[in-house]
């Protein structure tokens, strides 16, 4: 893996590679997350969002993750889960061999040098840049927070400002407010290289971007990609730019993983049906092609009570008795590629289900 | 409710002529729509393309006189036979909701959040067809099955905020069609929208379209979403009409360098591992505006001819219009 770092840096670094090329960068078990709802005149709790339930994903060296799904499926608290801005419920994250959040005495990785490994950049370029600080204030402010003498921050600052595509003459001491969306995504994302990371996280970088300027905003991301030695998760609501940007794709559904596997399985051969749907919601480009039954019908259900069972059942044209009763688990395709759906479970009791081989 | 509506009227639905907004200010003065012509015929739908601070949302409202008092409206605007500027503020209250209606990107904030969704219907239709109560009630509950809401009866006493995403676009979707309207402006209705349910808004707006015979004005940013719904498209670029045309030839090729670009850097299946075209740069500040042709800049075929002066339009295939000087006109 090469290790790049910028020139005349040495009080900080990437962290080397510790598990070797084998070992995922990062691994989660069992990651939930659950919201309680106060009400009513004593302010006692009346109900849980269960926002993120039970997700199990792995993020390989070098390569980038796509989560996609649908407002209020859980990507980004996940992503704020991975982060570590929200502390989960319950859950296991082990970063390149080593237990996030661990103590002196068990091993592990501490929350603080897991945060310098992992950065992370946001929907709302606006909303994430201090408006008090410059573009070069801004960026050079964690290393500084992490021990880098403030010249040498600077210095660095500026090196990124040319990395991400902005002169740094003309734009180091500018504010937020002087630049265009696509400039401030540009900052947010030199900002989040500041501390030379190994995984950044982002959620929905490029959805609030008009297309010509995301285009260059992917482009930038797959230039720094190489560059840099980064490992991305990238969440988005749009499944073209997922599968652009994606090596391996992760579909959520209502907190929970619905299916996941290699970008052109996902893509070319999709097993849950709501992947289905997903993908098949998609507008097409040709007017010839204009489809006249929408894929699915109603909203997607409220995270707050969902359904029992399948949590797609109650859109699902395939549902069948089985869907209600039991949650389905992870049925394992090929490559890698798993869908939690009873209809791809071998003896789970739908009448799709593949037959077990005698 | 459609076949009173298909009068065989010749004459276009929407037409704006030369139609110029400004929003003057103390220290700057912008020019947001320079010059743009427009008509729609009965029961086509038009979609204006373009990005953020195109203009195709100003347009959009100066169609409705619905732009600020401070903003400098010029040119001539005839919506459904009547010219919009000449008229007066009582006149307009007719005019908005019974022969042209909006609908927006957020409902909840288009929807009042202290009225149950089946009192804003009717209270539209009592106050533009002078219905009684119990008749504009039982127009609520048509609208609402009209727009495929399920259990309308039960979702006419239900408040904004008790309703998904979905289901309250549907119902701003009935307030808008409440009277009939002959025109439909939509300002981008989809785009807060999930994937799954955005198609769903889209066909729903289709199939009314073509029920009703309404025309509609669609303002998106979303090739796909054109692709899917449009007759006809107008791509905007710095408060003008750069290119126009009937949709299919339009997403087969572009003709100005502007809609190209849009085209080659929007994402779609197929492009993995290729690199993205971009559209160098970014669009011009309104305030300050260039010579010639707006989009020169940017261009990779620009030459000193685009800079000199504003490219007449020119006229390339049956309907087809784009305003470069490289396009072969006829």
């Amino acid at each position: 893996m090469v290790v790049a770092s910028l020139p005349g840096m040495t009080a900080l670094s990437q962290a080397p590679d510790r598990g070797g090329p084998a070992q995922p960068l990062l691994e989660v078990t069992g990651l939930v997350k659950h919201f309680p709802i106060h009400g009513g005149l004593l302010g006692r709790q009346v109900a849980t969002v269960r926002a993120v339930d039970g997700v199990d994903l792995t993020i390989l060296k070098g390569e980038t993750l796509g989560i996609v799904g649908e407002s209020g499926c859980g990507k980004s608290t996940t992503a704020r889960l991975l982060m570590r801005l929200l502390d989960p419920d319950a859950g296991r994250m082990v970063f390149d061999g080593e237990t996030v959040g661990g103590s002196d005495q068990a091993g592990g990785i501490a929350l603080r040098d897991y945060r310098r490994q992992v950065q992370m950049v946001f929907q709302d370029s606006y909303a994430s840049l201090n408006p008090r600080l410059t573009i070069e204030e801004t960026i050079a402010f964690a290393p500084k927070v992490h021990g880098v003498p403030a010249q040498e921050a600077r210095e660095r600052a500026h090196d990124l400002l040319a990395a991400v595509g902005l002169a740094p003459g003309q734009f180091a001491r500018r504010y937020p407010h002087e630049l265009s969306g696509g400039q401030r995504q540009r900052i947010n994302i030199a900002r989040a290289l500041a501390l030379q990371p190994r995984l950044v996280i982002l959620d929905e970088p490029v959805s609030a971007l008009d297309k010509s300027v995301e285009a260059q905003v992917l482009n930038l991301l797959v230039d720094l990609k190489e560059k840099f030695g980064l490992t991305y998760a990238f969440i988005s609501h749009d499944l073209n730019v997922v599968q652009y940007i994606s090596d391996r794709v992760l579909v959520m559904y209502l907190g929970k993983v619905a299916e996941h596997g290699p970008v052109g399985e996902i893509y070319e051969h999709p097993a849950h049906p709501y992947t289905r749907a997903l993908l098949a919601s998609r507008p097409s480009m040709d007017p010839g092609q204009r489809r006249t039954e929408p894929p699915l019908t109603g909203d997607p259900p409220n995270p707050v009570n969902p359904p029992s069972g399948c949590r797609f059942r109650t859109r699902c044209t395939m549902a069948e008795a089985v869907c209600a009763e039991r949650e389905p688990a992870p049925a394992t395709l090929m490559n890698g590629h798993e869908a939690a759906c009873h209809a791809a479970m071998a003896g789970s009791g739908h009448s799709a289900a593949p037959r077990i081989a005698a | 409710m459609s076949a009173a509506l298909k009068p065989e009227a010749p004459a276009p639905l929407v037409r704006a002529r030369d139609l110029t907004v400004r929003f003057v200010s103390r220290d700057s003065t912008v020019h947001a729509v320079n010059g743009v012509d427009l008509d729609l015929a009965q029961g086509e739908v038009l979609c204006l393309l373009g990005e953020s601070g195109s203009g195709k949302s100003v347009t959009l409202r100066a169609l409705m006189k619905l732009l600020p008092k401070r903003a400098q409206v010029g040119g001539t605007i005839e919506v459904a036979g009547r010219d919009v500027q000449a008229m007066s503020e009582r006149q307009l209250a007719d005019f908005r909701g019974g022969d042209v209606a909006m609908i927006f990107q957020e409902p909840m904030t288009a929807l009042d959040p202290v009225f149950t969704i089946g009192r804003q219907i009717a209270e539209a239709v009592q106050r533009h067809e002078g219905a009684s109560r119990a008749a504009a009630d039982a127009r609520a509950l048509e609208l609402l099955e009209l727009v495929h809401i399920p259990s309308a009866k039960r979702r006419l006493a239900a408040y904004p905020h008790e309703l998904s995403g979905g289901l309250r676009q549907r119902a701003m979707i009935a307030v808008a069609l409440a009277c009939k309207p002959k025109v439909l402006l939509a300002d981008e209705p989809t785009t807060a929208l999930d994937a799954t349910v955005q198609i769903q808004v889209l066909l729903l707006l289709r199939e009314l379209q073509e029920k009703l015979g309404m025309g509609v004005i669609f303002v998106t940013h979303d090739l796909g979403v054109a692709g899917e719904i449009a007759d006809r498209v107008a791509v905007m670029y710095a408060g003008r009409v750069v290119e126009e045309g009937p949709v299919g030839p339009f997403m087969a090729g572009p003709l100005h360098p502007y809609p190209q670009g849009l085209l080659g850097a929007t994402v779609h299946a197929g492009m993995r591992g290729k690199r993205l075209t971009t559209i160098p740069g970014a669009p011009p500040s309104l305030e300050r505006l260039p010579e010639g042709c707006a989009f020169a800049p940017r261009c990779n075929l620009a030459e000193p001819a685009c800079t000199a002066a504003m490219p007449e339009a020119r006229h390339a295939g049956p309907g087809r219009m784009a305003r470069c000087i490289k396009v072969p006109g006829m």
